[in-house]
């Protein structure tokens, strides 16, 4: 839109990190990095201004800018509301014009000590790093940051995928939560009702989360192929139904544990839970491996098989899907089926993993409605949908470090999440805010799902 | 409903042949009345079931014996199925639906009310609709919210978090001054926050209305959950003990036999909401603002050819919309408890369900929450005389409900036409 940001300006900041997050994106998976990465190793023999082509490009308002930008704006926020709910800070803001220091030193220590464990505890703590060297601490303290963050971002995986595909197909399903629901009570009463052997056993329940979602994700579907009924009333009415049957089945004889008093299940077997990746110190297990598998599975159906091929059709354009012999019935259906199992899954993850291993009113936390965050920050595409559960799923772990050593309540997590999506949604601001230029053919507009 | 076969079409069905919408329905209310009569006659007990119109088991009462009551009322809606499925005058519809209804929830309290531990075999009817109004008052707010949004185009998922906002700025700043006024206008302008972060990103920025819904609930639980902890749970004398409406007992109407003591002496909440749907009914079906605001969510493109400025109107409804859900959420901490972390628990998508169930009309969504508090007064109530019947599941009925009426299948549900739709002009 306007010129380049001068060199030196604090907008050089941003453009790095951006640059890092390109480049992880790049080594991690080649079908994500959708622009510069990709194409630096040509343009670097075809043209010389390769440099000065990439930094326009950095500051174009494409995809990769657009989300680090929107980052760097909800945390500016979230900065702001820890200031204004710090009375001890706040109170030094009476006698700014006096002494503005006072203020601003305030302001940054809360901010800065905040911020650095959110980072401590999601990614990397120099301090366990440096007692690892020394022989004071095992290897676990320094990869329990990363394990914590995989453990949160499993789920997260699984309900954004569910999100995500039925948005190429048309459909927004908010229902992930209550196929998450019935997902996660098929998968702990085939965790503790069924005497299997281990390997079988984990399968079995692993199973029947999947299909106790894809029964909850046929309910919705089969309404709106035969009567129109709009998916998006169904879903939420679907998942308070799905809550008051949790709560219901919770107490149950034959489901409470016998030694509680209180509304939680009895315990899934041993062998029916997730194995543990990197011993039983750490928290990561394999759920982050079937969430990888669930990925490159969407991403096929989506990219690769006639199903995903009449599913993109039919979210583009029903009614030319029809016409060109798409069955929209069996299609919506089967687009309901499959998210619901994959919500599903997300939902058995939370008590076959290590989050927890019994069904409590509150089991899957709120792990659907973060999936519709998740999906559209993943620019409801596979592989950066898994990225986006990776950024939350930091984001969680990180705030659990932060509640716990500064006091700033987890809830500013949710903010954090919130705001990312609401800048994501709206490029537009973004751009404006930001003063980037129109970027070359990026779509931007995370529209899809239309009125009632 | 499978024996239709509806051609390879997403659209609401043609009715045609034999099984129209009301036979349809009357067949299931055949069904219903008989197995009432059939089964929760066979469960009730000989005990009288006494409907007291009092708070307690004393005074006059409405009594009958629980077998023949339930037996009695479930064939009446039985009858009342019987007689649509014969086919009756499409004006008829309504009256038979609601007899066949109520038929099978009379039976239903019948042997509920019988089958009591003994000395408990009476329902105390104030008690029932005192609670009704009561559970229903969000509600009601919250439908309103979304009919003056949904009238002019504007999808509102974001009740729940309008609700919220009002909740907690009605705590806060009621708190901070001390003064119980203030407290109800920091609410109002609480909701028209959340309502202006929606009007703006659904009108300027052309973002999914649906998606923004979602994520500003989200965000307004964050939000509010989080100056909660910081600033409520640390000093509660000072940030969270709001002072709060009493009750104002309006003379003559609260002697009223049942609805005097339930309706009339109730606080300022109970009054305005009930106010305020006779005023947006009027206003909506009788005035100018009105005719603009559903010809804006009907065909914007017509509206504005006639100089109507479409999204002028669409700024200024979203706006109303979160004064009163504000407001609604205000009805919580300034008449009944203090601020807790995502106190609203839902409450704003029952009031979605509510404002589809209402079909988008200020008097359709009064009814509708009107049944959607009674569903769930009836499930403490049952809970309270030890019913045989989980709660969980009486609790689940008003979604229950609206899955059924969205699926077309207790009248036709139609949002106002352009509802979602962004208007470009141009």
């Amino acid at each position: 839109m306007t010129t380049n940001p001068p060199a030196g300006s604090p907008d050089k900041e941003p453009a790095t990190e951006a640059q890092a997050e390109q480049n992880a994106v790049g080594n991690a998976d080649q079908a994500t990095a959708p622009t510069a990465t990709a194409r630096k190793p040509d343009e670097a023999e075809a043209r010389p201004s390769l440099g000065r082509t990439f930094l326009e490009n950095l500051w174009a308002a494409n995809t990769v800018t657009v989300t680090v930008l929107a980052l760097v704006l909800a945390m500016a926020i979230g900065a702001i509301l820890i200031i204004v709910s710090d009375p001890e800070v706040l109170a030094t803001y009476g006698y700014i014009t006096a002494r503005p220091a006072d203020a601003l030193n305030a302001s940054w220590s809360v901010v800065s000590e905040a911020y650095a464990n959110l980072f401590k505890g999601a990614v990397f703590d120099p301090q366990a790093f440096s007692d690892w060297l020394n022989g004071e601490a095992g290897w676990q303290a320094v990869l329990g940051p990363l394990s914590e963050t995989l453990t949160y971002t499993a789920p997260l995986a699984f309900t954004g995928l569910s999100v995500a595909l039925a948005f190429r197909g048309g459909l927004f399903n908010i229902g992930a939560q209550g196929q998450a629901i019935i997902g996660v009570v098929l998968a702990a009463l085939a965790g503790f009702l069924l005497p299997l052997p281990p390997v079988l056993h984990l399968l079995v329940a692993v199973l029947a989360g999947a299909v106790g979602g894809a029964l909850w994700g046929f309910i919705p579907g089969i309404l709106k192929a035969r009567t129109g009924a709009h998916e998006v009333i169904n879903t939420i009415m679907l998942n308070y139904v799905a809550i008051y049957f949790l709560s219901w089945i919770i107490v149950q004889s034959w489901v409470q544990n016998a030694d509680r008093a209180d509304a939680i299940s009895r315990a899934v077997d041993s062998s029916a839970q997730l194995p543990r990746l990197l011993g039983s110190g750490l928290r990561v297990h394999a759920g982050i491996l079937l969430a990888v598998l669930a990925t490159w599975f969407v991403a096929w159906l989506l990219n690769r098989s006639t199903f995903g091929f009449e599913l993109r059709a039919v979210g583009a354009n029903p009614d030319a899907a029809r016409t060109a012999g798409i069955s929209v019935t069996r299609t919506y259906v089967l687009i309901m089926v499959i998210a619901g199992a994959l919500a599903g899954l997300g939902g058995a993850n939370m008590v076959l993993g290590s989050t927890a291993d019994a069904l409590t009113p509150q089991v899957v936390a709120q792990i659907g409605f973060d999936g519709i965050l998740v999906a559209l920050l993943g620019r409801v595409k596979p592989w950066g949908v898994l990225l986006a559960a990776l950024l939350f799923g930091a984001l969680q772990a990180g705030g659990n470090r932060m509640q716990s050593y500064s006091g700033i309540s987890l809830e500013l997590v949710t903010v954090l999440q919130a705001l990312i999506v609401i800048f994501i949604a709206a490029p537009a601001l973004v751009k404006a805010i930001f003063r980037l230029r129109a970027a070359r053919a990026a779509r931007l507009q995370t529209s899809l799902a239309k009125g009632w | 409903m499978s024996t239709m076969a509806v051609p390879d079409i997403a659209v609401a069905p043609v009715e045609t042949g034999f099984w129209t919408r009301d036979r349809k329905v009357g067949a299931l209310l055949l069904a219903l009345g008989l197995l009432a009569a059939g089964l929760f006659g066979s469960l009730a007990t000989g005990e009288q079931a006494r409907f007291t119109l009092s708070e307690d088991a004393a005074g006059a009462a409405l009594e009958i014996n629980g077998t023949v009551g339930a037996i009695l009322f479930g064939i009446i809606g039985a009858a009342a199925g019987a007689a649509l499925l014969a086919g009756v005058p499409k004006r008829w519809f309504t009256l038979l639906l609601g007899v066949g209804i109520l038929g099978f929830v009379l039976s239903f309290l019948c042997w509920q009310v019988s089958a009591a531990p003994a000395g408990q075999n009476f329902m105390p009817l104030v008690n029932i609709v005192r609670g009704t109004f009561f559970l229903a008052l969000p509600l009601i707010f919250g439908a309103l919210a979304g009919v003056l949004c949904e009238r002019s185009g504007v999808v509102n998922v974001a009740i729940e978090g309008q609700l919220l906002m009002g909740a907690f700025s009605g705590a806060l700043f009621g708190s901070i001054t001390g003064n119980v006024w203030v407290g109800l206008v920091a609410a109002a302008i609480g909701g028209a926050f959340i309502s202006l972060l929606l009007a703006v990103f659904a009108i300027r920025y052309l973002v999914d209305q649906v998606v923004i819904g979602v994520v500003l609930n989200l965000l307004a639980v964050g939000v509010t959950g989080f100056l909660y902890e910081r600033l409520m749970q640390t000093d509660a004398q000072k940030y969270n003990s709001a002072p709060r409406f009493g009750s104002w007992d309006i003379p003559l109407l609260k002697d009223i036999p049942v609805l005097g003591p339930a309706l009339f002496r109730g606080n300022i909440f109970l009054y305005l909401g009930l106010l305020l749907v006779l005023v947006i009914h009027i206003a909506l079906f009788r005035t100018r603002w009105g005719l603009r605001t559903r010809s804006v969510g009907e065909h914007p493109t017509a509206a504005d050819t006639l100089g109507v400025r479409v999204l002028a109107v669409r700024y200024r409804n979203v706006l109303l919309a979160g004064v009163v859900a504000g407001i609604g959420g205000a009805s919580y901490t300034l008449a009944l408890y203090s601020f807790t972390k995502n106190m609203i628990g839902g409450k704003g998508f029952i009031a979605l369900a509510a404002l589809i169930f209402g079909r988008w009309s200020p008097t359709g969504a009064l009814l509708a929450a009107l049944f959607f508090g009674f569903a769930d007064q009836l499930a403490t109530y049952l809970g309270a005389i030890g019913s045989s019947i989980p709660s969980q599941f009486l609790a689940m009925l008003p979604y229950l409900a609206t899955i059924l009426a969205v699926a077309g299948l207790v009248g036709r549900v139609r949002a106002p036409a352009a509802d979602g739709k962004p208007y470009i002009k141009g």
